[in-house]
């Protein structure tokens, strides 16, 4: 069976902004951290400090599990100088982010696999989180 | 206030060209625009409305306008990617409606061959955008954000690669007979299958053309419409709508071709079952089973099986789809594909299509667009439109 084993690949190094300079100084701590609004109670993807279910602006941050599942994915075969894989993960806390499936074989990934964080520096040092199978 | 037979399309163009490394920008945009004007019977001082998008050359429309020698008094640069031209025939039909104008010019033009753009490249959407963040590190990249879409609707659905292969075939059974079509020949299921895997589950014939080139459409009152020679085009009904990854409860299962469809629907007094020409946005070929499904031409899930089988193909299945060849085959100029499913669905409800694809007796036709990215954030746009 053809397998598809992960290589590195440099990472773009995602721009920090006034209002995500915390959520990047917790996955340097190797924290991912999900925003949740303290109004409604309910956690939202990407951070925001207002609350884009209700507009409120009592926001705070929560460390996530850093457990989930695969919501969906593609093995990007001729996207860049080597095969990575994108995917949306369902987080357990509820909601789903853009990440990459890392540190396995690529064909034997499957929507609805478990899945949790691992840390991976960007080219600017910065640390992004990605998934692996559990 | 419905702008049903406010306004009608009483001129459309599209530009030749698909390679034009010698030509500038602006100068397409000013091509297509007389291109549109003498196939409506206007001249430039008639025109007093002017759309373009946000990837004009220069500041919004003030460039633009400046150089083809404008001079409107209505100006509208709303910019939604590849649908936003589909957004200016319906914002110019409301603006005739309001009489803020009587005769609007719309223009696209772009050079992404020439440029070497791709669907590969991760897009520069500039500083300041709050999702880039969290999203550029992963290599989002138009082309693998479209095929997750579809990875779920396989894993959904049981949709497969060949069923998906099959709009490609049809699209390249009518660009066949259109002498400016990029790809020409007939593909097979096979072709398409045996092409190589850029993102699981999309391959290369999977995806659109990159060309140069451009278009045009003049929107006018009904009267104007009717004082020329050209048959006269009504706009029926249209919709717009922006969904995106809904703050983290994010859902593929469908486009924002359900919203804009339905609006559109319900201002035009139609069905689905109506429409005798559809002109289906087709970036990628999920793009074109999503919309289907999302706009009721058949059930959810059913796309794949709806597709098959030359169901696409004019004079041979039930729903005649991009008689041109659409943007997998035939163009798509500046990444953008909205205005020429407009121009294919005009020539359709003229009679002015090939023969060989021409609908008979064609009296109402959809066109609908799909600009951003269908994975992440897009805004869907649906036109319907009928003949007089």
């Amino acid at each position: 069976m053809a397998t598809t084993p992960a290589a590195p690949r440099s990472i773009p190094a995602p721009p920090v902004y006034p209002d995500n300079e915390a959520f990047w100084a917790g996955t340097v701590e190797g924290k991912l951290l999900v925003r949740h609004c303290s109004a409604c109670g309910k956690p939202h993807w990407y951070p925001r400090p207002q609350c884009p279910l209700c507009m409120s602006d009592q926001t705070h941050w929560k460390e996530s599990a850093g457990t989930g599942s695969i919501y969906t994915f593609s093995v990007s075969r001729r996207v860049g100088p080597q095969p990575f894989v994108i995917a949306y993960v369902r987080l357990d806390e509820g909601v789903t982010m853009l990440s990459n499936i890392v540190d396995c074989d690529f064909d034997a990934i499957r929507i609805g696999d478990r899945v949790r964080v691992v840390m991976k520096a960007s080219e600017s040092g910065v640390m992004v989180p990605m998934f692996t199978p559990v | 206030m419905s702008i049903r037979r406010q306004a009608c399309i009483a001129g459309a163009f599209e530009h030749p060209t698909r390679k034009a490394p010698d030509k500038t920008v602006a100068q397409l945009h000013a091509e297509s625009a007389r291109g549109a004007l003498q196939d409506a019977g206007l001249t430039l001082q008639d025109v007093d409305g002017y759309f373009c998008a946000g990837d004009a050359p220069g500041l919004g429309p003030l460039s633009m306008a400046d150089y083809i020698g404008l001079h409107p008094r209505h100006v509208d640069s709303t910019d939604t990617g590849g649908s936003s031209y589909l957004l200016h025939v319906a914002h110019a039909a409301q603006a005739i409606a309001l009489g803020k104008c009587n005769v609007a010019l719309i223009t696209l033009a772009g050079r992404p061959r020439s440029e070497a753009s791709s669907g590969t490249q991760p897009r520069n959407w500039g500083p300041n955008v709050p999702d880039v963040p969290f999203e550029s590190p992963f290599g989002a990249v138009t082309v693998n954000m479209y095929a997750m879409v579809a990875m779920r609707h396989m894993v959904d659905w049981g949709t497969t690669a060949e069923q998906l292969a099959w709009i490609k075939v049809a699209a390249s059974h009518h660009a066949q007979h259109n002498p400016h079509a990029m790809l020409r020949d007939v593909v097979t299921v096979q072709d398409v299958l045996d092409s190589p895997m850029i993102s699981d589950p999309l391959h290369k014939l999977d995806c659109c053309v990159v060309s140069d080139g451009g278009g045009a459409l003049v929107v006018t009152r009904p009267e104007i419409a009717r004082s020329l020679k050209r048959p006269v085009i009504h706009v029926l009904g249209a919709g717009e709508a922006i969904k995106g990854q809904e703050s983290g409860q994010i859902d593929l299962s469908f486009s924002g071709a359900a919203w804009s469809g339905a609006a559109a629907f319900a201002e035009a007094g139609v069905k689905p079952a109506d429409i005798q020409y559809a002109s289906i946005y087709d970036s990628f070929t999920i793009t074109v089973l999503m919309q289907l499904e999302d706009l009721g031409f058949c059930k959810k899930g059913e796309g794949g099986r709806f597709v098959a089988d030359g169901n696409l193909i004019s004079g041979v299945g039930k729903l005649p789809f991009n008689t041109d060849g659409g943007g997998l085959c035939n163009n798509h100029p500046a990444n953008r594909g909205g205005i020429t499913k407009v121009i294919e669905a005009v020539r359709q409800l003229r009679g002015e299509a090939h023969p060989a694809v021409q609908v008979k007796n064609c009296g109402l036709a959809l066109a609908q667009g799909m600009g951003g990215v269908l994975g992440a954030r897009h805004c869907s746009a649906t036109l319907i439109l009928g003949r007089d």
